[in-house]
């Protein structure tokens, strides 16, 4: 059979030339595009939906919105400089907490651990990293609460020399409920997951790496800081501030225990208030320039854990996905 | 060698507060989420019985169960499931096999894994901006739009990982058969990753079946058992949230019991999907 018989303008030739289906191929294509933009699209449409629904509120307090400590939605003036300090001191204070005793879960399970509870341990603390948030926030209210009063903060209260840096510190009511309760709920809620990304990073140095240290002499302590941790602390740092975003946006965890006052926090043992809170407490009742007010908090909280979270995949970028 | 010695034993020494340091810590944490987990359980066998299965949430002091609230979240969450997996899978797929280390594939991957752990509050505000607030209403559509963006940007990380996971020579192959590309995803790759994303899939519905801020905005909560998606829908997140703020012991067990339920499924689904990518892994 000569070459020449199989021309390309011969039906059997385009017939097999152009498989059946193929004319579907932009749709599919176009399909997935679309998809890939909707997701694009609904984190710009976030954003603007915000700005627009807090314009209001924006536009009547301005730049004071953020200083101002006063809100009252009976005088309708509203400031989130309370809700915004709430936010940052406890999602602060629960990563001072949380950071150590992850830290020491991941180098425990990394480390030190016997093989045989390795897993079962890993497990456990990987699952627990996806019990909602509601559950931590029911514990602290019924459970940790009522104990937490007892035992430290009334005794705290006692102990602290009146007129002090201490006797200030501790200020409040104590009936164990906010700011420092609400932290310490928040670093129990993130501890899980900043223990589990931690964990897997760490498993993510070579063995040649570990095993030379320890060839050289390194003790256990002096592997995991000098060695293993330098070695992922970019990846570390971004697991963090990952951890940082969780807690800086929680909801559940924080409404049950803060105690929900829109003043100024005094004190650790004050009740004070978060963003999300704030919102979640708020919102359903609101109406006109509170609701307004409540979405350009939802703004600020946006611009804040947008910033946290974008730093933290930058840092985590090539290292392992988390 | 004195000099050695010396040194050798504050080496060992603070070895010895690190590895203590360690183990403590990790016993405290263990034992603070063992804590909470007893107490769930605690607390919330107490509060289960056969009312919770078969009547709607009471008012206080009269008998009641959480039946409405169980089937508006699995309806919402079902839905949400759909919506989110036609997104998520077609998305991961364009991430992964279509958009190359292009400057647009990289941003969108980008957002995708900022989205990934945005604030699930805002998602609610969000939603009630743009299907609640226009419409004039609270429905279970709503609720469920919510959830499915939370649950798109897990299942569009996942899909693209296992997609990229898939040896190059697998599409070669069928390439050269002839087929159309979109056929060698749909018919090719997407079955040799299907327990990937089945995987990713099970973790998105573990994470939303507990999600409570975007809901308080969407779907808000209905006091009666209903179908109807387009009205306010009962929700388990929302009513626990309600009734264990209210001072009616009976309503506190309630909740406990909503939030053992919830907690059991999530850490059910989420052993489901272990199991099935510990499956999946080539041995």
């Amino acid at each position: 059979m000569s070459t020449a018989e199989i021309s390309a303008a011969d039906p059997a030739f385009r017939r097999r030339a152009s498989a059946r289906g193929s004319g579907l191929e932009p749709l599919f294509r176009g399909a997935c595009f679309a998809a890939a933009t909707t997701l694009l699209t609904a984190l710009g449409g976030v954003l603007v939906a915000l700005f627009i629904g807090g314009w209001p509120a924006i536009a009547k307090f301005g730049f004071g919105f953020l200083t101002n400590v006063t809100w009252d939605p009976v005088q309708d003036v509203y400031g989130a400089a309370g809700p915004i300090v709430g936010t940052l001191i406890t999602s602060a204070l629960a990563l001072l907490f949380a950071l150590p005793v992850a830290g020491g879960v991941a180098f425990f399970l990394v480390e030190l651990c016997p093989p045989l509870l390795r897993r079962p341990i890993g497990t456990a603390v990987e699952l627990l990293a996806g019990i909602p948030s509601i559950v931590y926030g029911m514990w602290g209210l019924f459970v940790f609460a009522p104990v937490f009063a007892k035992w430290v903060e009334i005794p705290a209260m006692g102990a602290a020399p009146a007129g002090t840096f201490w006797a200030s510190l501790v200020q409040g009511i104590p009936n164990g409920s906010g700011i420092l309760a609400a932290s310490i709920i928040l670093a129990i809620m993130i501890l899980p997951f900043m223990a589990a990304t931690l964990r897997e990073l760490l498993q993510t140095v070579p063995a040649q790496v570990r095993e030379s240290a320890y060839g050289l002499g390194a003790t256990t302590g002096e592997v995991v800081m000098k060695v293993t941790l330098p070695y992922v602390r970019r990846g570390a740092i971004g697991a963090v501030m990952l951890g940082l975003g969780r807690a800086l946006g929680e909801t559940m965890a924080v409404t049950f225990v803060i105690g929900n006052s829109h003043d100024f926090p005094k004190g650790l043992f004050d009740a004070g208030s978060t963003i999300a809170s704030t919102i979640a407490n708020e919102f359903n009742e609101a109406s006109g320039l509170q609701a307004s007010a409540l979405i350009a908090l939802g703004l600020v909280l946006f611009l804040i854990t947008f910033t946290v979270l974008a730093l933290a995949r930058l840092l985590l970028r090539n290292q392992a996905r988390v | 060698m004195a000099l050695s010695a010396a040194r050798i034993g504050r080496r060992r020494a603070a070895n010895a507060v690190f590895v203590g340091f360690c183990f403590v810590v990790t016993a405290l944490a263990l034992a603070a989420l063992a804590l909470i987990l007893w107490s769930l359980v605690a607390q919330g066998v107490g509060g289960l019985n056969l009312k919770v299965f078969t009547m709607a949430t009471p008012a206080a002091g009269t008998p009641g169960g959480l039946i409405n609230a169980i089937v508006g979240s699995v309806m919402m969450c079902l839905l949400a499931m759909v919506i989110a997996l036609t997104i998520g899978v077609l998305a991961g797929t364009w991430l992964a096999e279509y958009a190359g280390e292009s400057r647009y594939g990289s941003m969108v991957r980008f957002l995708n894994d900022v989205l990934l752990s945005a604030p699930s509050i805002l998602v609610g505000l969000f939603v009630y901006e743009i299907l609640v607030a226009p419409f004039h209403g609270f429905s279970g559509f709503a609720g469920s739009v919510a959830l499915a963006l939370l649950a798109v940007p897990v299942i569009t990380r996942t899909t693209e990982d296992v997609l990229k996971l898939q040896p190059t020579s697998l599409r070669e192959s069928a390439v050269a058969l002839g087929t159309p590309f979109w056929r060698v995803i749909r018919t090719v790759l997407w079955r040799a990753a299907s327990s990937g994303i089945v995987t990713g899939a099970l973790l998105a519905f573990a994470r939303i079946s507990g999600e409570t801020a975007p809901l308080l905005f969407t779907a808000l909560n209905n006091q009666f058992f209903s179908w109807n998606m387009a009205k306010p829908m009962a929700n388990l997140p929302v009513v626990i949230f309600q009734f264990a703020l209210t001072p009616y012991p009976d309503l506190n067990k309630l909740a406990w019991a909503g939030a053992l339920i919830i907690a059991v499924s999530v850490l059910g689904v989420t052993i489901i999907a272990r199991i099935v990518s510990r499956d999946s892994k080539p041995s």
